[in-house]
């Protein structure tokens, strides 16, 4: 377990991070950019705990940090889906191209 | 190389392929199952850290609850066999160098950054996480965890207030349609419905 580097680890949450990020730049449909900042938020996740286990192992600060994000990425994740619900039923569509009545 | 360190590259390279798959595939309810395999490889590094509590807590919460709301959602707004129309090459080839250029600037700081790990063993327990939750003392995280709770509460009531079908909407393009329709739809069973009457007054 010691044997694989810190950085190794954090480089992988780098890489889900940046993944994550690409599909919110590319995607434009609501629900997959929903899927990519999940992934964005696990990513940070990943991050807190191996701070917390290699570098700080006598606090519990990480774990709790990371308990609270998924708290908070629950509820957002139901508010924006309900958001994404009744986009649908008065537009027809959830593309955020067509999505522009509060643009100006 | 012992085998722990070759669990590791596999689940990163499990987490990353999925991930890739995710966000790339046109279809998008195979973007959701890929989804749902990427937080499962996470949990699976959650384990591999031997935070046990943390992966059940990733199992339980996002592949039980947030994957399955997020496939709910696709199945009541798109016809989930249909692909996605195709991103532009520019905005592709431009994301892809952002996200690039951003990837390898970060993971160059901390491949060169010397994280020096402490070789204390990771003292935690669910006991602990408990105790220290709702501990008011320094050090404590009871505050966090009321607000955590309110926010829950008004998430849980704005869902609701927002999702809630309202009777009078303004007209707009989408309503306007069902409005039509629905209009169009009255008309015709009135008019099913007259003859009817006729024929009973005829009868009468």
């Amino acid at each position: 377990m010691s044997s694989v580097p810190i950085s190794h680890i954090l480089i992988l949450s780098t890489a889900l991070f940046f993944i994550g990020l690409y599909g919110l730049f590319t995607r434009r449909n609501m629900i997959t950019m929903l899927m990519a900042i999940e992934l964005i938020l696990n990513s940070v996740n990943i991050n807190f705990v191996v701070f917390n286990k290699y570098l700080y192992p006598e606090k519990l600060d990480g774990i709790f940090f990371t308990l609270f994000i998924i708290a908070i990425a629950a509820a957002e994740a139901a508010v924006a889906i309900a958001i994404i619900i009744n986009l649908y039923r008065s537009h027809k569509s959830i593309d955020v191209e067509e999505a522009t009545e509060m643009k100006w | 190389m012992s085998a722990s360190v070759i669990i590791f590259y596999i689940i990163a390279v499990f987490i990353l392929g999925a991930a890739l798959f995710a966000v790339t595939t046109r279809k998008i309810f195979r973007s959701s199952i890929w989804l749902l395999f990427s937080l499962l490889g996470v949990a699976a590094l959650y384990f591999w850290l031997q935070v046990e509590f943390i992966a059940a807590v990733q199992i339980a919460i996002y592949v039980g609850g947030i994957v399955v709301l997020i496939i709910f959602s696709v199945f009541l707004t798109q016809q989930s066999g249909k692909e996605m129309p195709k991103t532009p090459v520019r905005r592709k080839i431009a994301s892809l160098l952002a996200v690039l250029c951003g990837f390898a600037l970060t993971a160059l700081i901390v491949y060169r950054y010397n994280f020096q790990p402490t070789s204390k063993p990771f003292a935690w327990s669910v006991n602990r996480i408990g105790t220290e939750m709702l501990n008011t003392g320094t050090g404590g995280f009871a505050l966090p965890f009321e607000v955590v709770s309110m926010l829950l509460l008004a998430a849980l009531v704005g869902c609701i207030v927002i999702a809630m079908r309202t009777p009078a909407q303004p007209a707009k393009k989408g309503v306007e349609i069902e409005h039509s329709k629905l209009s169009s739809f009255s008309s015709s069973t009135i008019e099913k419905e007259k003859p009817v009457i006729t024929e009973e007054g005829g009868v009468l």
